[in-house]
């Protein structure tokens, strides 16, 4: 399978591998995947106290495909508020990939990584269940 | 400097060797005659060459030329030998025995005669990929007509103990089917000390053209055959064609060097495949072996990176051709059924690596590989959440993943 040129790129140049503190309140993890399945991502995201994401990580397990889409929503996310970050959709890291069908599931993957790292935040914060209103 | 892309994937296919190719040549230009022409000198040539190739390729696996049959290569070798026999020996009985390794050739043929009323017994394997004798003894029944066994197998290369197998099945009274393809050419394998009756072979697997195979059928005692393709009635009626005499020579020669070339050949494969292992698993932890230690093909090595996705290591050392288990490979999301038979967890199953050396692969070249393999999965592993988590002492299987699927 030949791989598009965007997926080469953030493949080969990696954004923002690293780890954050997760126990730092300011920080939200999302662990989303399965070793069985072959893929398992970790996005971390770090929130401004005005409810902008100011830094985001990410270590996968997982094919080309899966460490570019993962790659990709930390640019993404990176200076968006909750509510932006979580419209963030598959089809936009699909569509920005070029990925192919078999690979579709890298980008569900990518979008479940961002609501589960929101999810966390909001949890920290007493705000959860995630997903439904903001702080505003 | 290596010379890149550097091709270790010889189990997928090899290169055609030059000297197969000078063999070939002659059939591809002027000696075009078709071998089946009995009026005219063009005929008599081809059929000559083809007569001779059968010798050669006989030899290889101790087999007289009258029992080879040539076919387009040993998926059809093995669609042959299964279900021309299963239909030939219908009234002697409706079960069969494989095993779970085998290839797609011989489990989809198995599936389809499941489909038309045969029972079919797909015998497990240990971890290492070898059937238990023991096993296939108790499975064979009184309506077991036949057991297709193959040589070595194409992931792992295990090597089946095919003597004890084939003892068995002639104690039993029952045909013993073998598809030999990759082990043929690299092993030792002789049709009469493993009393097997119909034996897969594949020229592109040994330095040979692709679309060329053959299929060994014993005449003593005589094995029968339903025909797949009804025709001209060539190769004694089991299979209608004109011979593709170029390939046939081509098969043949790539026989003769490989049983010329093949005490020093596997010596050498031996000893390329243990010099990049060693230099492996030397620097980096967390390596499993897949496969037997011991009955292994020369030119095998199957190895699975803990934390570290096959498609991606395959992708960090895309000048280097070998393939994975890994189930991004496929478009099936399962990883490697022959992996998983052998009891290998799904995770390390995703993290396999298939190194298949061969022929023209150069000491050179493996060290290449060994540091490049080393300094990627670094990488990767330090992209991986699963290697740090595994590192910090998270222990994997208490966590409660997310996603099936
Ligand atoms: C064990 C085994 N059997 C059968 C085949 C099919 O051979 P061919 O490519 O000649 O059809 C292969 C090759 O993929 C193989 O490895």
């Amino acid at each position: 399978m030949a791989y598009s040129d965007k997926v080469l790129e953030h493949y080969e140049n990696p954004r923002n591998v690293g780890t954050l503190d997760k126990n730092d309140p300011s920080v939200g993890t999302g662990l989303v995947g399965a070793p069985a399945c072959g893929d398992v991502m970790r996005l971390q995201i770090k929130i401004t106290d005005d409810g902008r994401i100011e830094d985001a990580k990410f270590k996968t397990f997982g094919c080309g495909s899966a460490i570019a889409s993962s790659s990709l929503v930390t640019e993404w996310v990176k200076g968006k508020t909750l509510d932006q970050a979580l419209s963030i959709k598959n089809t936009d890291v699909a569509k920005e990939l070029a990925l192919p069908p078999v690979k579709i599931h890298c980008s569900v993957l990518a979008e479940d990584a961002i609501k589960a790292a929101i999810a966390d935040y909001k949890r920290k914060h007493g705000t959860a269940p995630a997903a439904t209103g903001t702080e505003k | 400097m290596v010379k890149l892309p550097i091709y270790m994937d010889n189990h997928a296919t090899t290169p055609l060797d030059p000297r197969v190719l000078d063999a070939m040549l002659p059939y591809l230009k002027d000696e075009f005659g078709n071998a089946a022409s009995r009026s005219h000198v063009f005929g008599w040539r081809a059929e000559e060459a083809v007569e001779r190739a059968r010798e050669q390729i006989g030899a290889l696996i101790g087999a007289s030329g009258k029992e080879i049959i040539f076919t387009s290569g040993a998926t059809e070798s093995d669609n042959l030998a299964i279900k021309g026999a299963a239909e030939f020996y219908r009234e002697k009985g409706n079960h069969l025995v494989t095993c779970k390794t085998e290839h797609k050739a011989v489990l989809d043929s198995m599936k389809r005669l499941e489909r038309q009323g045969f029972e079919v017994t797909y015998l497990p394997v240990g971890k290492d990929g070898r059937l238990d004798p023991d096993d296939l003894r108790r499975a064979i029944g009184p309506k077991t007509i036949l057991v297709s066994i193959m040589l070595a197998n194409n992931e792992i290369g295990t090597v089946q103990p095919v003597e004890e197998i084939g003892k068995i099945c002639r104690e039993k009274g029952v045909l013993f089917h073998c598809d030999a393809v990759q082990g043929v050419g690299k092993i030792p394998f002789d049709v009469g000390r493993a009393n097997v009756d119909l034996a897969s072979i594949s020229a592109h697997k040994i330095y040979g053209p692709k679309g060329i195979g053959a299929l060994y059928v014993r005449r003593k005692p005589r094995v029968r055959l339903a025909e797949l393709i009804d025709g001209g009635g060539h190769e004694r009626g089991m299979r209608s064609g004109t011979l593709n005499v170029p390939g046939i020579v081509g098969l043949a020669k790539a026989c003769e060097i490989a049983k010329a070339e093949m005490p020093e050949e596997a010596a050498r494969l031996t000893a390329l495949r243990e010099r990049l292992r060693e230099k492996i698993v030397r620097r980096l932890d967390l390596v499993e072996l897949n496969g037997s230690a011991e009955h292994r093909l020369p030119g095998n090595l199957n190895l699975s990176f803990a934390y570290v996705e096959g498609e991606a290591l395959m992708m960090a050392i895309k000048d280097v051709a070998v393939s994975s288990g890994s189930a991004c490979t496929s478009a099936s999301l399962e990883p490697s059924y022959v992996l998983r038979a052998c009891g290998v967890e799904e995770e390390l199953a995703h993290s396999s690596i298939r190194f298949g050396l061969g022929r023209f692969n150069t000491e050179e070249e493996v060290d290449y590989v060994a540091d490049l393999v080393v300094g990627k999965v670094t990488k990767l592993r330090e992209m991986s959440p699963l290697y740090e988590m595994a590192k910090e002492g998270v222990d994997l299987k208490n966590v409660t993943w997310a996603q099936a699927h």
